[in-house]
């Protein structure tokens, strides 16, 4: 997927920040996952190929990091820190609600695709616990009664396009 | 006092190259670029300014490092920023991030750097992309580039985004992580600094975003004046993160040698809770020994020294604060969960011992401990120290003994059989005696 040709100017501007072609593998992990929304055997080998590395080293990079997907995961992939700070201030309270409320157990993906539920390790964000990544993005000072209009909206919002499709 | 990192507090706009210029921005590159490097290095080495990431080394001395002799030389800027009750780094990029492209740029020219890197963390995704667009601006105006300011001295700029792994916030850790390798410490000498130590295994300094942001003001306004904040071992200032039960919870821009009083209860209110007394301080995040928070500290200055003196260290000034009522016991488990999932494991000393300590800690805080347990974690922990390739090795030790001097009754507690805590299915172990 990656030499489709509308990915060939993001590839280029990535090889440009550095003197070696295996500096890119991480930003080329980002790409993939773009791409293909996860990282399958094919996108890693895709990578491999471009930095010109064996795609066993590019799938041991991938494990390393929390941020990338190595299965699929839901629409909204909900990282939930639950580190010490944000425990303090209830964190893990709102985790087990949370979860509850999605009726899934800890990386579970709910039925419907929308939602996948984890923990993570402080996410610089501390004072404002509660506090999740929602796949790029920061949701801060939160409770379950946001949690649940918002969760809501975004149901709501995928029952609508389906039923205009 | 008026601020000098976090300027957006007065300035909200401050971040952007437009606004920066209106008010001096730039005036600080220019000026270093006036003087030679070496003066540069001088100016910054008599301010005493020290490193903010956590190890308070001497910037001055560090550049001063940098051979002068070598082609290829670079400059990383750690925006990693993972220690557990930190973020301030991350208030710096997000809203001043000129005065933090400025920095770099200074440390870059007083080393004659080839080219800036600066490494997000990967959460730091949006703020990585505004970044993008704000060198865009400052290449266009030759502050960065080719033939900066119609000199002969080129330097590019560039952002690379991690993806979540505390231990690339450890500098060499840092460097593989760029380079395409796995995100593990490099064994050391040679440092950083040294031909075959950096990144690309060239001289590179690496600095801290706070350290950086402290430079403009320095180049500005001298050596002397930034002295004449905080303490002679300690000066500048210095950003405060405070986290947990604090009233208000949030990052706080003070002179070093400010006391405890002055920051916890006259700025931030004092404990969360109210009726409650303070009882426990994590001054550097999860990687510096617990201290009680006492009435009798309470008007001790802040500073590098006075954390050592206390018992524990003042690192990246992550205060995580802790109130009359908190289980240590559950907040020392809490800190082996974290070293156990972010130990690397290259060497056999933190891979071994983190899994073990966390596994200790798994059991007494089920109620399955024994006094012989608590044995065990004193004795595998004491082990650990001074054996691991990396600072991480020993950080992960902080928790589990810091806790056990201040609070062992609390720990006999569990083993006793007065206490224990359910814990999700996930998280238990299977006890073998
Ligand atoms: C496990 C570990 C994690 C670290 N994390 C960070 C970090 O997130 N940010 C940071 O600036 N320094 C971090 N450091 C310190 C860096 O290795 C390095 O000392 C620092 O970036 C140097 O910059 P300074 O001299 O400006 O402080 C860490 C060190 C260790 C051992
Ligand atoms: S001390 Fe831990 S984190 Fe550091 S290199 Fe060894 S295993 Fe990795
Ligand atoms: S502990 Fe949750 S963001 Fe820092």
């Amino acid at each position: 997927m990656l030499q489709d040709e509308k990915y060939q100017e993001q590839i280029q501007r990535i090889f440009a920040k550095y003197p070696d072609k295996r500096s890119a593998v991480m930003p080329l992990l980002y790409l993939a996952q773009e791409a293909y929304g996860w990282l399958p055997e094919e996108a890693l080998d895709e990578v491999a190929e471009l930095c010109d590395i064996d795609p066993t080293q590019v799938k041991s990079i991938a494990g390393f990091y929390t941020m990338y997907r190595e299965t699929p995961k839901g629409k909204y992939w909900l990282q939930v820190c639950t580190d010490l700070p944000c425990a303090l201030r209830g964190a893990d309270q709102f985790y087990e609600e949370l979860k509850a409320y999605l009726e899934v157990e800890e990386g579970g993906t709910t039925e419907d695709g929308l939602f996948t539920v984890e923990h993570v390790m402080c996410l610089a964000a501390c004072d404002r616990a509660p506090m999740l990544q929602c796949n790029f993005h920061y949701m801060e000072n939160l409770d379950m009664d946001k949690m649940r209009a918002w969760i809501e909206e975004r149901r709501a919002e995928a029952r609508e396009k389906e039923q205009k499709s | 006092m008026e601020n000098i990192l976090l300027r957006n507090r007065t300035i909200p706009e401050i971040g952007t190259f437009e606004t920066y210029l209106e008010h001096g921005g730039w005036e600080a590159f220019k000026k270093a670029f006036s003087m030679s490097p070496d003066e540069v290095i001088q100016e910054v080495l008599n301010s005493n300014l020290r490193g903010r990431g956590g190890a308070g080394f001497s910037t001055g001395r560090k550049w001063s490092f940098i051979p002068k002799d070598a082609e290829r030389k670079y400059v990383v800027v750690n925006a990693d920023e993972s220690e557990p009750g930190t973020f301030k780094d991350r208030e710096l990029l997000e809203f001043n991030a000129q005065q933090v492209i400025e920095g770099a740029m200074i440390a870059a020219y007083a080393i004659q750097a080839t080219a800036v890197y600066i490494y997000f963390r990967g959460e730091f995704w949006d703020i990585a992309h505004n970044f993008e667009q704000e060198i865009a601006k400052a290449r266009e105006a030759n502050l960065i580039g080719q033939n900066i300011l119609g000199g002969d001295w080129s330097c590019e700029f560039y952002t690379h985004l991690g993806a979540g792994a505390y231990i690339c916030g450890e500098e060499s850790a840092m460097l593989n992580s760029l380079q395409g390798l796995l995100g593990q410490p490099r064994v050391k000498p040679p440092f950083p600094v040294m031909k075959g130590g950096g990144l690309y295994y060239e001289p590179t300094v690496v600095n801290n975003v706070e350290t950086l942001a402290n430079v403009p003001w320095i180049i500005v306004n001298g050596a002397d004046a930034y002295r004449a904040i905080g303490t002679p071992e300690s000066p500048g200032p210095k950003i405060f993160c405070l986290s947990g039960h604090i009233a208000k919870a949030g990052n706080y821009e003070i002179p070093l040698g400010t006391t405890f009083r002055e920051l916890l209860y006259d700025l931030a209110g004092g404990p969360q809770h109210e009726g409650k007394g303070f009882k426990a301080l994590l001054p550097s995040g999860a990687s510096g020994p617990v201290i009680p928070l006492t009435e009798d500290m309470m008007d001790t200055p802040m500073t590098y020294e006075s954390l050592v003196e206390l018992g524990s260290v003042l690192g990246s000034a992550s205060f995580i604060v802790m109130e009359e009522g908190t289980d240590m016991v559950w907040a020392a488990y809490k800190m082996a969960q974290f070293f156990k999932h972010e130990s690397c494991g290259k060497c056999t000393p933190c891979r071994e011992g983190t899994y073990w300590l966390n596994q200790l800690m798994t059991r007494i805080i089920s109620g399955q401990g024994t006094m012989r347990d608590l044995e065990i974690l004193e004795n595998a922990a004491t082990q650990m120290q001074g054996k691991s390739l990396c600072a991480l090795g020993e950080f992960a030790t902080s928790p589990i003994l810091g806790t056990l001097k201040h609070y062992r009754a609390e720990f006999e507690a569990y083993v006793n059989g007065e206490k224990q805590k359910e814990l999700p299915a996930s998280k238990t172990v299977a006890v073998a005696h």
